[in-house]
């Protein structure tokens, strides 16, 4: 197998902060993370607010600092790199955020935008170029050439959105992260914009991390998936495997809270099997992050963290896992 | 449907507002029941108008806002009502709870007399009068261990706790009506899933009404009896929930259900999508069904003949109202 085009190891970011009573304090906010993503494939990431899953996609891109672990993307290790040693990094992985009004500058014209990135990664090609390369991307997003002059706030949250999409897609990208992207969106543009993403990704080939609240938005995107829970890893691996057989009782719990739209479905529910409040992660417990909130914790559970086992396939954290179905 | 008079009655409601643009017509003649006892869903995207209706409903419209039309809660006309009734009115007979539950609650109040204020203000009840009953309606609300909580900030609690003790505050009066805009939309699935446990248990238990606000269909299957579908200021199909999922029959009921994607479907490749946008409020209203542009049956009545919301029986018999030229020829 050829080497995966994103590679993280062991990826720890800790913020200093100030605990109980003003006693400086470590936030474990990304714990020793592990994962990969293949050129061309999409590794969807979920788990609740808190959890790490943004602090993770900003790690990536040296927006917060790494504490410990190693990350490798396409062929280079750029754990340590400084500024200068970031731009082809920045170049080749990009992000695009939930809230585009938020993310794009309210005073460039969305052609501006979109050719931003070429200016910076690419100023040896000329101008007229750049505004070309701009405006096909703004097509290739269905937004045209008529939208080249106008301003963001001219625009709606889903026309914003594909400008964000057209500006992380302009110099050519190998991956994408997308933290959040459709979740501002009502559910009619939301699929507009899931589908200019796969079809963007099948034309172009381009490797996605999808990080979404959102189970049934990853399930439809995602090839692989990483379930994370106070920082830490709790699952990780095919996406349909785990959607159809979760292993780790949290990922069974957050499958069962999202709501279906079919009321017999609703009615039928089992009562949320996730009880008691997520700890403090200034505090987390001992042993097993999740064990406070779990149903099948038992005294291990609290001495031993669990460690990531399994096949190939899918690997989950838990002492008591949930039985393998055979298909 | 119960023929008991209902507890919210609302007739043609319309509201407008007069910004620097022009006139926006963010209602445009809405017209529902709510039942004792009863739940409806008021479901939409952002700009169908299904926030405004409650507002309107709730009095809470700012000053360049005219509302027209009516809305009689246990068969007092609300629209029009001196300010200072409709002061009264909420939190007593009709109870709020909002999106974001921090902007709620004030920061520097502990919830217990968060609780506490609104029963000595409304009805002068005494300290220990009120703290037991804060105590009880927080119970209610499934809140663990409610004496230690009682003297905590908000702050101190989670999200979802927090969210319960505003649905708290919204119910410690006993109102007819609980209205509720968006409440889970700034919650975690985990939590969501616990905070509509509590709304169910509330509308069974307490017999309050509730109108719930929401753009997700998942939120309205679990915690309504009935569900109204609104675009560009209108309800374009009113049905029992049960008879809503089974069988849409409004196009954009349809597509709205079609375009999501679900947890219990077969992994797909490509979403259904609804092309275009919803249409702009500002200006007149241009003839026609406001969907047509959009509308993959549209024909060319559509686009010049209002399709009137009728109300007709589904072939269980179940009743259904549909704003449909095409749903009226079937």
């Amino acid at each position: 197998m050829n080497e995966p085009l994103l590679q993280v190891e062991a990826l720890s970011v800790h913020f200093p902060v100030r605990g109980r009573g003003g006693a400086p304090a470590t936030l474990r906010a990304v714990d020793a993370v592990g994962f990969e993503i293949a050129a061309g494939e999409t590794l969807g990431v979920v788990g609740e607010s808190g959890c790490g899953k943004s602090t993770l996609a900003r790690a990536l891109l040296h927006l917060v600092p790494i504490h410990s672990g190693r990350v490798r993307f396409d062929g280079t290790d750029y754990t340590h790199a400084d500024e200068r040693g970031l731009r082809p990094l920045r170049r080749a992985m990009r992000m695009v955020f939930q809230d585009p009004m938020a993310s794009l500058n309210p005073r460039f014209t969305v052609r501006q935008a979109v050719r931003e990135p070429l200016d910076i990664f690419e100023p040896q090609r000329p101008s007229r170029e750049r505004d070309r390369l701009a405006v096909a991307m703004l097509d290739r997003v269905g937004l045209g050439a008529a939208f080249a002059e106008r301003y963001p706030h001219e625009l709606s949250g889903g026309q914003n959105q594909r400008v964000s999409i057209a500006r992380a897609l302009v110099a050519d990208p190998k991956l994408v992260i997308c933290d959040e992207a459709v979740s501002a969106l009502d559910v009619s543009i939301q699929a507009q914009i899931l589908n200019l993403i796969a079809d963007i990704q099948r034309d172009t080939g381009i490797a996605l991390l999808f990080v979404s609240h959102d189970l049934s938005v990853v399930r439809h995107l995602s090839r692989r998936l990483l379930v994370l829970y106070l920082g830490k890893v709790m699952e990780y691996g095919d996406a349909a495997m785990l959607f159809a057989n979760p292993r780790h009782p949290y990922t069974r719990s957050l499958l069962d809270a999202v709501p279906v739209p079919d009321p017999a479905v609703e009615r039928a529910r089992r009562p949320p099997p996730l009880s008691g409040e997520l700890p403090s992660p200034l505090a987390p417990p001992s042993g097993c992050v999740f064990r406070t909130r779990c149903p099948r914790a038992s005294p291990v559970c609290a001495i031993t963290p669990p460690p990531l086992r399994g096949g190939p396939e899918a690997r989950f954290a838990c002492h008591h896992p949930l039985e393998e179905h055979t298909p | 449907m119960s023929v008991a008079a209902p507890v919210l009655a609302v007739r043609d409601l319309a509201v407008h507002f007069a910004t620097r643009r022009g006139d926006v017509a963010a209602v445009r003649g809405v017209s529902f029941d709510v039942a004792a006892g009863r739940s409806l869903g008021l479901v939409g995207e952002s700009g169908s108008g299904k926030s405004q209706t409650c507002y309107a409903i709730m009095g809470l419209m700012p000053g360049n806002a005219t509302i027209g039309g009516s809305a009689r809660l246990d068969g007092e006309e609300l629209v029009g009502a001196p300010r200072a009734r409709l002061d009264s009115l909420r939190g007593r007979r009709m109870g709020l709870v909002f999106q974001d539950p921090m902007t709620a609650l004030t920061p520097h109040m502990t919830v217990g007399a968060q609780l506490c204020e609104i029963l000595a203000h409304h009805e002068g009840a005494s300290r220990t009068d009120a703290r037991s009953r804060a105590l009880e309606i927080m119970e209610r609300v499934r809140i663990t261990d409610p004496e230690r909580r009682f003297d905590m900030y908000p702050f101190e609690l989670s999200g979802g706790m927090r969210q319960r003790i505003v649905i708290a505050t919204a119910l410690v009066l006993r109102p007819a009506l609980l209205i509720a805009d968006e409440p889970t939309t700034a919650l975690d699935v985990t939590v969501q899933a616990e905070v509509l446990r509590t709304f169910r248990a509330v509308v069974e238990h307490t017999g309050t009404s509730l109108l719930l606000v929401t753009h997700d269909l998942g939120v309205v299957a679990g915690a309504c009896d009935e569900v109204a579908v609104m675009y560009a200021g209108r309800i374009v199909e009113r049905a029992s929930t049960g008879a809503l999922f089974r069988s849409p029959a409004h196009p954009y009921t349809r597509a709205l259900l079609a375009c999501r994607p679900r947890l219990d479907d077969p992994a797909t490749t490509r979403l259904r999508t609804i092309e275009g946008q919803p249409p702009s409020l500002a200006g007149g209203d241009e003839g026609g069904c406001s969907f047509a542009p959009r509308c993959i049956f549209a024909q060319a009545r559509c686009r010049t003949e209002r399709p009137a919301l009728l109300e007709r029986r589904d072939p269980d018999g179940e009743l259904r109202r549909v704003a449909c030229h095409l749903d009226a020829q079937a």
